[in-house]
């Protein structure tokens, strides 16, 4: 068990993989799923009340992990936009026969356009490989936070949360 | 470029009129309201007084008005806090060294 | 010579929210700022607050100060900007200068102090560089100035306040070099440092700089690692490249005044130092006198505006204008909201904390 959350700063899979929120393998390889990376009671539960589906419970107190009812969940994305620590993720693993999509939050400008081709990165920030940009999407309700959808290589599945930050101003 | 014009939570930067001041002689085109302070960073400088005693420079340290490390002689007074006064066009602006000297002219010493 | 029924003083988000509720009871109430604008650090606050509905979370902090401003001028409420208060005795006389000018004695029958907290130092050569700065100066420079203090930035701290700045530098433009914490684990919110460190920023635990080095600005620091005893390991100092060091070291409320009118204090560091005592209407040991946010304890701005409720409440409701049934049904939800926000790993310390203080005073 490695635990790296404290001090280098990302969660590692042995410390997400004991949290309720974070699916198991097999209900992340189905199909587009949410991806909680919430592994500290903090007071907070905008997961919890954006879930049109009642997918995710928080419940009384507030500090409780959030808990993924996964058979619920539609991965419409409405929670990646509503967590304040941006700790959600969608990813899909059946988007096509060699390619995953991921959707994240992404707080930065430049924004990345459809079409692009973009540097994907682990939990470190470290490159992993490439990616394309399917869509970017800012809806009101989302209050600012865009969320992009990538397809990457199925390989790094697992691995890849977001992508290397653009060069350049808004 | 210092100035941070686009946003992505913030959005398009707002500002007021550009106006003129004159940073220890020079002229300096900065905007309307925003504060001494910023208008200095934004152009470059980053030394704003020297120390009394050992004449060590200064800067901006808590931007909020209570450390008065930002402290300079803007229009003849010394001590202004920069860090909270807004810049007004014409605004005679100096480096200050020491406590600072109160004149009643704006002119150069 | 002017009179009000309650003297807030700070315009932040305690003082708004005290001063709206305390309007909304019917009292008279008079805000003093002595900033050119109101809202206290809330406008620098762009990040999505924590919570629950009812602490307004998924909102952004200056979003969370537009909708206190716009019901402040809904009520008509009274401010006084460019405004300082020099002096407060436990008669609740205040001395307050306007736009540097004009010297005013307020007389209040109640005084609500929130005048919030100031960022803390610490020491090494080279500490009073231009260069080095709080890490909320820099977050006033970036969201409220729109001003880049630097570009290649070296933090001092992980708790929230240290993560969050690093967070809001990148989206800024700058370049985050690293974040040192002298601590062997990180200090906030696991949700905050994962996103700094999927942005590429690498964090060092156990730690600390050494010194700026630079001759009329930073130009470079020296950070060192620690060891079990916090000593500096010799051979272990390592040059970063950086023109900006921000200091995220944690934060001192801003007390003076309460010093000054008498108020009995507790020395608690988990609060930040010498908090002011008081009961769970935040009424100090001076009778009349309040205190809400920061003041009476560091914790963060959602919980500073229920305090500032309570406070707000109870100073109306001890002019007459709520009824003693009202006055504890509100000051008792309000209580559970603090609560809520007062639990898990993070909050337990600050709810000890405080319930210290309430000790002090016979109430837990």
């Amino acid at each position: 068990m490695t635990d790296t959350l404290k001090t280098l700063g990302y969660p590692s899979l042995d410390e997400l993989k004991s949290t309720p929120g974070y699916p198991g393998e097999d209900i992340q390889k189905k199909g587009p799923v949410a991806i909680i990376e919430c592994i500290e009671e903090i007071p907070c539960n905008p997961c919890e009340t954006s879930c049109p589906a009642g997918a995710i419970k928080v419940g009384d107190p507030i500090t409780n992990l959030p808990r993924l009812i996964a058979n619920k969940c539609r991965g419409c994305g409405r929670c990646v936009a509503a967590c304040p620590g941006l700790a959600i993720y969608i990813k899909d693993y059946t988007y096509s026969a060699e390619k995953a999509l991921i959707t994240f939050p992404y707080e930065y400008f430049p924004l990345p356009q459809k079409g692009d081709r973009v540097i994907a990165v682990n939990r470190r920030g470290k490159p992993v490989c490439e990616g394309e940009i399917m869509e970017v999407k800012l809806l009101g309700s989302y209050n600012k936070t865009p969320l992009v959808s990538m397809a990457y290589p199925r390989e790094f599945f697992e691995e890849v949360v977001s992508i290397k930050r653009l060069e350049g101003e808004g | 470029m210092l100035r941070v014009e686009n946003h992505v939570v913030l959005g398009k930067i707002q500002r007021g009129r550009k106006v003129t001041i004159i940073v220890d002689g020079e002229k300096v085109e900065v905007f309307e309201g925003e504060m001494i302070a910023a208008a200095l960073m934004a152009s470059g400088k980053k030394v704003f007084r020297y120390t009394k005693k050992h004449g060590k420079p200064r800067g901006v340290y808590c931007g909020i008005g209570r450390c008065t490390d930002c402290i300079m002689t803007v229009n003849g007074i010394p001590n202004v806090r920069t860090c909270i006064t807004p810049v007004e066009d014409g605004m005679v602006i100096k480096t200050q060294r020491g406590l600072g000297e109160w004149r009643s002219d704006t002119g150069d010493d | 010579m002017i009179k009000t029924e309650i003297a807030v003083i700070g315009g932040g988000p305690a003082g708004l929210c005290a001063a709206i509720e305390g309007t909304k009871a019917g009292a008279k109430v008079l805000v003093i700022d002595e900033n050119s604008k109101p809202g206290g650090q809330l406008f620098k606050q762009i990040h999505k607050f924590f919570g629950s509905r009812e602490h307004q979370a998924g909102v952004r902090g200056f979003q969370i100060g537009e909708k206190l401003l716009e019901q402040s001028r809904e009520l008509e409420i009274e401010v006084w900007l460019n405004s300082e208060v020099c002096g407060l005795d436990s008669d609740k006389n205040l001395w307050v200068v306007r736009d540097k000018k004009e010297s005013i004695k307020v007389i209040a029958e109640r005084v609500i102090i929130a005048t919030g907290a100031v960022e803390n130092s610490i020491y090494f050569p080279g500490w009073d560089l231009p260069g080095v700065m709080g890490a909320g100066a820099a977050q006033t420079m970036i969201n409220i100035n729109r001003v880049l203090p630097g570009k290649k930035v070296l933090m001092v701290g992980s708790g929230n306040v240290g993560v969050i700045v690093s967070y809001q530098l990148l989206q800024a433009g700058a370049e985050v070099v690293a974040v040192v914490d002298a601590a062997p684990k990180l200090g906030g919110y696991g949700v905050h440092t994962a996103k700094v460190c999927r942005a590429g920023v690498p964090f060092y635990t156990s730690h600390t700089i050494l010194k700026a080095w630079g001759s009329e600005c930073v130009e470079g620091a020296v950070i060192v690692r620690l060891d079990n005893s916090w000593n500096p390991v010799t051979g272990s100092e390592k040059f970063l490249d950086v023109d900006t060091i921000c200091i995220a070291t944690g934060l001192t409320p801003l007390s003076e005044l309460a010093w000054m009118a008498g108020c009995k204090f507790e020395f608690i560091p988990e609060l930040g130092g010498h908090v002011p005592l008081h009961d769970r209407f935040m009424e100090t040991t001076v009778s009349g006198i309040y205190v809400a946010g920061d003041i009476s304890g560091i914790e963060e701005a959602s919980t500073a505006m229920d305090e500032g409720r309570i406070a707000g409440v109870n100073a109306a409701a001890s002019l007459g204008y709520i009824d003693d049934d009202k006055r504890k049904k509100m000051t008792e939800k309000l209580w559970k909201r603090l609560n809520s926000l007062r639990c898990g790993p993070f909050g337990e310390k600050r709810k000890s904390s405080k319930d210290r203080l309430l000790t002090f005073r016979g109430e837990a």
